[in-house]
């Protein structure tokens, strides 16, 4: 589904990704776990076309998309859809015009929107009163559901998450969560989600630790807590001493 | 004493600046062009453009009057003292008159609404740019420049000149209260001089200049929008760039426009 090669990037003299290479096959859910300023939200917008990588090769379905750009690249990812780390609502919109905007841009009545975005909105466990506020009435957790919902209206095959329960409680981490894992049964979706919350794991399918620039390791998520790799290991325990810090100590 | 490295780190330094100016307006240029490709060859939003207008015409129009009024009027109390001591406090008027129609109306106007306007459309951007909101708009396949930039461009350009129309009124106006009732001209010298002088041509200039003013005001507006980045530090950053280099602009364009005019 997703085959990514040799994926370089760098801002400045710094190194990003590096001869990074990734599969993701069609209807898994792949949860990528790295330490902060690792790249992690660097890859998943390369994958998004929003970042172009300096070299290497990314294929989304059958499709290259590195060298594409403007409605080549729109047309290549019309099936992916991106969550944002802070949902990334127009402000100025209501919620109604926030999750319909695709189709409300390109002309379509808001009375034909107005179905969908409630069936939208509906299914991320929102009510529909919610339609009428702003972004800034919102809780976080709320963003984040109608970010989804947002994404959902295009019916997605592949859904990327960027830290979506950053700043969240427990609970309501939990509850999205349960909700990312359903909504990628309900769709017959692929996932990748960008995370520094272990409690993901017991919701997807495989984890895979990235770790200067590259992928270190990747397994299926049922047996992440008896891993034997060193750095996933220390990453999960949250370990203060170990491979991924070794450079800090020295 | 000046070393021979503190001339080379100077040399060093200078040549670094240059090329990142000279880099700055390529890729202005590159914006640019890719503003008016979208306006060619997308369709242009209406209900957005409206909006926009309001933003930037409507809610502008109390400090361009303010402006324009203030101006005429010091404009006119100047005339006098000048003019009058050579007997030509008849020209007052006229002179008056062609200010503002051709230099203060557009410049103030644009000035204005650099400041107004033009640092608004800079911050909104700049803020949607550091919180994703444009990212967004990307992943969601709407052409960024169609959705935000070119009405913003569109309603600007179209604004502009009335906006400087209504500077330049009330100039003239307040300017032809201040000579009637306080410097004691004869209202129809006042009159009568301005018809015989001014020209059709002369409110064309401003009409022009004024459409220019709010192309150039607005491109810069966006551009310090798009390229925006580190967080409010950065849009505060830009917001004041914005206003400097669209003031800046105005003043310049206005130098050349004005070398042009007078040439033709």
């Amino acid at each position: 589904m997703i085959a990514i090669r040799n994926l370089c990037k760098k801002f400045g003299s710094k190194q990003i990704t590096h001869n990074l290479n990734l599969d993701i096959v069609q209807g898994e859910f792949l949860t990528i776990i790295g330490r902060s300023g690792e790249g992690k939200s660097v890859l998943l917008k390369q994958l998004m076309g929003l970042l172009k990588p300096d070299s290497g090769s990314i294929v989304v379905g059958d499709t290259e998309i590195v060298g594409l750009a403007g409605v080549e690249l729109a047309h290549a990812l019309k099936q992916c859809g991106y969550v944002f780390q802070f949902a990334a609502l127009l402000d100025s919109l209501s919620v109604f015009e926030n999750v319909g905007i695709v189709m409300l841009e390109s002309g379509i009545a808001p009375h034909i929107v107005r179905p969908l975005a409630e069936e939208c909105i509906l299914k991320v466990g929102l009510s529909l009163d919610v339609l009428e506020k702003y972004p800034d009435e919102l809780s976080g957790g709320m963003k984040k559901r109608v970010g989804l919902a947002r994404t959902l209206m295009g019916n997605p095959r592949i859904i990327f998450y960027d830290e979506p329960t950053t700043g969240l409680d427990p609970i309501a981490t939990q509850l999205i969560h349960e909700l990312m894992r359903k909504t990628h049964d309900e769709y017959n979706a692929t996932t990748i989600v960008i995370s520094h919350d272990v409690s993901i794991f017991k919701y997807s399918d495989s984890v895979a630790m990235l770790f200067e620039g590259g992928i270190v390791h990747k397994q299926p998520a049922g047996s992440i807590w008896q891993s034997d790799h060193p750095m996933i290991r220390q990453f999960i325990h949250g370990l203060a001493d170990g491979p991924l810090t070794k450079n800090l100590k020295e | 004493m000046i070393s021979v490295r503190d001339v080379f780190v100077f040399s060093e330094n200078l040549g670094a600046q240059t090329l990142k100016v000279i880099k700055e307006f390529g890729l202005f240029g590159i914006f640019c062009a890719d503003i008016f490709r979208t306006m060619l060859h997308a369709p242009l939003k209406a209900k957005k453009i409206i909006a926009q207008m309001v933003f930037v015409g409507i809610d502008s129009l109390p400090v361009v009057v303010a402006t324009g009024a203030t101006i005429g009027g010091v404009l006119a109390l100047h005339a006098y003292k000048g003019l009058s001591s050579f007997g030509a406090d008849q020209f007052v008027g006229p002179l008056v008159f062609l200010a503002m129609a051709r230099e203060f109306g557009p410049v103030l106007s644009a000035l204005m609404v650099a400041g107004r306007a033009g640092s608004a459309m800079t911050a909104e951007i700049g803020t949607m740019r550091i919180s994703e909101q444009l990212d967004a708009l990307t992943t969601l396949s709407i052409n960024i420049n169609q959705y935000l930039l070119v009405p913003r461009v569109i309603a600007s350009v179209i604004t502009l000149p009335f906006l400087s129309m209504i500077c330049t009124t009330c100039g003239v106006v307040v300017g032809y209260l201040i000579s009637i009732h306080t410097l004691g001209i004869n209202p129809e010298v006042y009159t009568e001089s301005i018809k015989a002088t001014v020209a059709s041509s002369d409110l064309l200039q401003g009409f022009v200049k004024a459409a220019i003013f709010g192309l150039l005001l607005s491109l810069v507006g966006c551009y310090k929008g798009m390229v925006t980045t580190g967080g409010a530090k950065g849009v505060g950053k830009s917001t004041t760039e914005s206003v400097v280099y669209a003031s800046m602009g105005t003043l310049v364009m206005d130098y050349i426009l004005t070398a042009l005019m007078t040439l033709l």
